[in-house]
């Protein structure tokens, strides 16, 4: 436990601000998913969103590239506004890279080929380079000899890290996870986050939807709660755990600590 | 108990083959055909079918016909069976229709370069296939030339358009500075245009249009019209250009040098029947006549298909209603409808005195007809690709058209391959209703050929020859969709 709590201390966290949301709302149509969202996140920092189904989680992290537009108030991101402005949206998401609940890997593509695509086509690499990028990243996520197969030969815990290996090719600033594991069974879990943390070592802004309060402990410097579209609070994970302030947090905290 | 039926200890079983397979004849024979008493029944009615019918059937075809006679009279004398010898007599009006004898060549050369163009598009092992598929894009634009004849320019700029125009703009790499890369797609359009300028000018005038640059004289206008078609080629070989010089500079001096050919008129010297004699294609019939509208059919009718299904997914709403409305009006009219509204009411909207060809109108009815059928087929795969697969790109940074190209269509024509080769059979048996309209595909042949007195009474081996050719054809598509989508398989679905 005390070691654990170390790693996340001794991870830098550079005031260089990565993303800035202010004042952000965003409606399905006549329904207010995310209420008066503000949140800062510095370059190197490292954060936790959890929070009840529905909650709007997935759409805060799925504001950040665009994938789906607020309404109201402003995301900035590396410096760049979002707006409907295409080339900016390109421009972020060349630098955000994102993970999926169900992976989202090309059938149809290789292992190998998933990791080149967005490198020769966006950031118009060589293929050579790229798939020499492409081996150092499997590598990095442990499972180089898996370059030539096809997504639905692997496992999902190796699919994972393989979408995994994929964000990074792009060399991204910043890594967005929507429940990366909760797809998976749970001795796959273990491969999954263990790439994760090894990552946040090394320095990577990362947002983090997920229900795992081990790894929220272990690395993340931020836990943000999320209920009914607003940020209800955020703290340290120490503090978020042990002492939590609202009760919507205390409730949904012993409900999943019963688990 | 347990531990004695074990050969090996726990955990230490080693991989063994598996059982040796119950093989041979008489297992499969039981297996399959009797292996219960409905299933014997059947068998046994079946082999007492196909002994009433095949026996009699093969001696009609092969025992006792008649492969070489002078009339049908001759023929009975000769055999009870079919009768060949007629069906002999007409191959050569069966396979070219009208076409005049002394170019006949030209249709089998034609035939043999589609051949060579076919292999590096369907067989993706075949060596070399990068430079066949340049062949292969080329193609059309020869056999346009080849069929109807005529000076070659068509030829040329079909050929220029397709192996300089569109490989530089396809591959020209897109600098960050263009935006969104339906700049590309503009440029496609212009040279598309342009294309089509020399195109109309070659249906719609058949004399050169002198704005008084003839005063320049033949020689000097060839030699700008190859200095125009030199500069389109520049970027080929200059490496260093930036991307979207590039595509201008390819596009720009394509469309300028269709504009002058329009409007200078060069014909490179040649007389416009200089190199191969014009055929009119009313003069086209027979197997030559379906297989080009078979052919151009499917060629041209698939990615306007395509592009009509993503039209009706777009998010803007103009587009997906244009599409919508056009699948739905072509889906809702018969193509016998559309076949006479091109024969005849289509001359109703044309400038006085112009004469549209009519094979061309038929084409283009095939083509829109089938189009919107393909659309369908296309979107029911675009339906099936799920929505984080077009997530997962945009997260990437792919634009739409690269998701599109990249992503979603492979594996949504994948799962349409069925769908389309139907359609695509369903195309190409449906070419046969262009006999209503007076075009001689073979049944129209074959229904003027039964009118000779000296061959009356034929029809049976008429319409059995044209099937045979039919179901050739027809079959081996459908094979190769099953070879294709064999080849296709990638190792489990992905939920
Ligand atoms: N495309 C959509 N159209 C309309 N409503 C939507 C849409 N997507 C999500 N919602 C609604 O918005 C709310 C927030 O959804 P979101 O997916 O962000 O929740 P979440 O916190 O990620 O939940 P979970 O833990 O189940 O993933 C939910 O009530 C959901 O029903
Ligand atoms: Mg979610």
């Amino acid at each position: 436990m005390n070691d654990k709590t170390e790693l996340a201390a001794q991870l830098a966290v550079s005031d260089q601000q990565m993303i800035r949301i202010q004042q952000m709302h965003k409606w399905y149509g006549q329904f207010h998913v995310l209420k008066d969202i503000n949140l800062t996140v510095n370059a190197g920092e490292r954060i936790v969103v959890c929070g009840p189904s529905g909650s709007g989680k997935s759409t805060l992290i799925r504001c950040i590239n665009r994938l789906e537009e607020h309404q109201k108030g402003e995301i900035w991101v590396d410096g760049t506004e979002l707006t409907s402005d295409l080339k900016q949206i390109e421009q972020i998401r060349r630098e955000v890279g994102m993970v999926f609940q169900h992976f989202n890997l090309f059938p149809h593509l290789t292992v190998l080929e998933n990791c080149t695509l967005a490198p020769i086509w966006v950031r118009k690499m060589p293929k050579a380079e790229a798939e020499q990028v492409a081996r150092k990243y499997l590598e990095r996520v442990k499972i180089p000899e898996q370059a030539d197969k096809y997504p639905g030969q692997l496992s999902g815990g190796q699919q994972q890290r393989v979408a995994i290996a994929r964000s990074l090719c792009m060399n991204p600033k910043i890594m967005l996870f929507d429940e990366p594991t909760s797809a998976l069974d749970p001795e796959m879990i273990k491969e999954v986050l263990d790439v994760m943390v090894e990552l946040a070592r090394d320095g990577m802004t990362m947002i983090c939807v997920t229900h795992e309060m081990g790894f929220a402990k272990t690395v993340a410097n931020r836990v943000i709660f999320m209920d009914e579209g607003e940020i209800i609070e955020q703290n340290e994970p120490e503090e978020f755990f042990n002492n939590p302030q609202s009760p919507r947090t205390q409730e949904f905290l012993s409900q999943i600590l019963l688990h | 108990m347990e531990t004695a039926t074990r050969a090996y200890p726990p955990g230490e079983h080693p991989d063994q083959k598996p059982p040796i397979g119950q093989s041979g004849v008489l297992y499969w024979m039981h297996k399959n055909l009797f292996s219960s008493p409905f299933n014997v029944i059947l068998t046994l009615l079946t082999a007492y079918f196909l002994y009433l019918l095949l026996p009699p059937l093969f001696g009609w075809l092969m025992i006792d016909s008649v492969f070489v006679a002078d009339s049908r009279d001759h023929c009975r004398e000769l055999g009870s069976g079919a009768c060949w010898g007629f069906i002999g007599k007409r191959l050569g009006q069966f396979t070219y229709g009208f076409y005049p004898h002394d170019e006949r060549w030209r249709v089998v050369l034609c035939f043999a370069l589609f051949v060579a163009a076919c292999v590096p598009i369907l067989w993706d092992g075949a060596p070399n296939r990068k430079k066949w598929l340049y062949f292969a894009a080329a193609f059309p634009f020869i056999a346009f030339w080849l069929l109807i004849g005529g000076n070659g320019s068509i030829a040329a700029y079909g050929i220029l358009f397709a192996l300089v125009v569109v490989p530089v703009v396809y591959f020209s790499p897109i600098d960050d500075a263009d935006g969104a890369d339906t700049g590309g797609l503009t440029y496609v359009l212009l040279a598309v245009w342009a294309f089509l300028l020399i195109g109309l000018q070659n249906i719609f005038f058949s004399t050169d249009v002198d704005i008084g640059i003839g005063g320049l004289g033949n020689v000097m206008r060839t030699l700008i019209t190859l200095l125009l078609i030199g500069l389109t080629m520049v970027p080929l070989f200059h490496r260093g250009m930036a991307g979207k010089l590039r595509r201008q500079w390819a596009t720009g001096f394509f469309a300028l040098a269709a504009l002058w050919h329009f409007v200078g008129g060069t014909n490179f010297g040649f007389s416009s029947d200089h190199l191969l004699t014009i055929v009119d294609t009313d003069q086209f019939g027979g197997f030559m006549l379906t297989m080009v509208i078979g052919v151009t059919g499917i060629v041209v009718s698939l990615p306007l298909g395509i592009l009509l299904a993503l039209g009706r997914q777009s998010d803007l709403h103009i587009i997906r209603w244009v599409c919508t409305g056009f699948i739905e009006f072509i889906r809702g009219v018969p193509l016998i409808a559309l076949l006479f509204v091109a024969s005849t009411m289509l001359n109703y909207f044309l400038p006085p005195g112009s004469n549209f060809d009519l094979l061309l109108r038929v084409l283009i009815m095939v083509v829109l007809f089938s189009a919107a059928y393909l659309a369908e087929v296309v979107r029911g795969g675009l339906q099936a690709i799920p929505k984080g697969q077009t997530e997962a790109a945009d997260a990437m940074g792919l634009r739409y058209w690269q998701s599109m190209r990249l992503i979603v269509l492979p594996q949504a024509l994948k799962i349409s391959i069925p769908g389309i080769v139907n359609t695509f059979i369903g195309l190409f048996k449906d070419t046969t209703l262009v006999v209503i309209i007076g075009l001689l595909d073979p049944l129209g042949i074959g229904r003027a050929s039964l009118s000779d007195t000296k061959w009356q009474g034929l029809s049976t081996e008429v319409y059995v020859f044209i099937a045979i050719f039919f179901f050739i054809c027809c079959f081996s598509m459908s094979r190769y969709s099953i070879y294709l989508e064999n080849k296709l398989h990638t190792g489990h679905r992905e939920d």
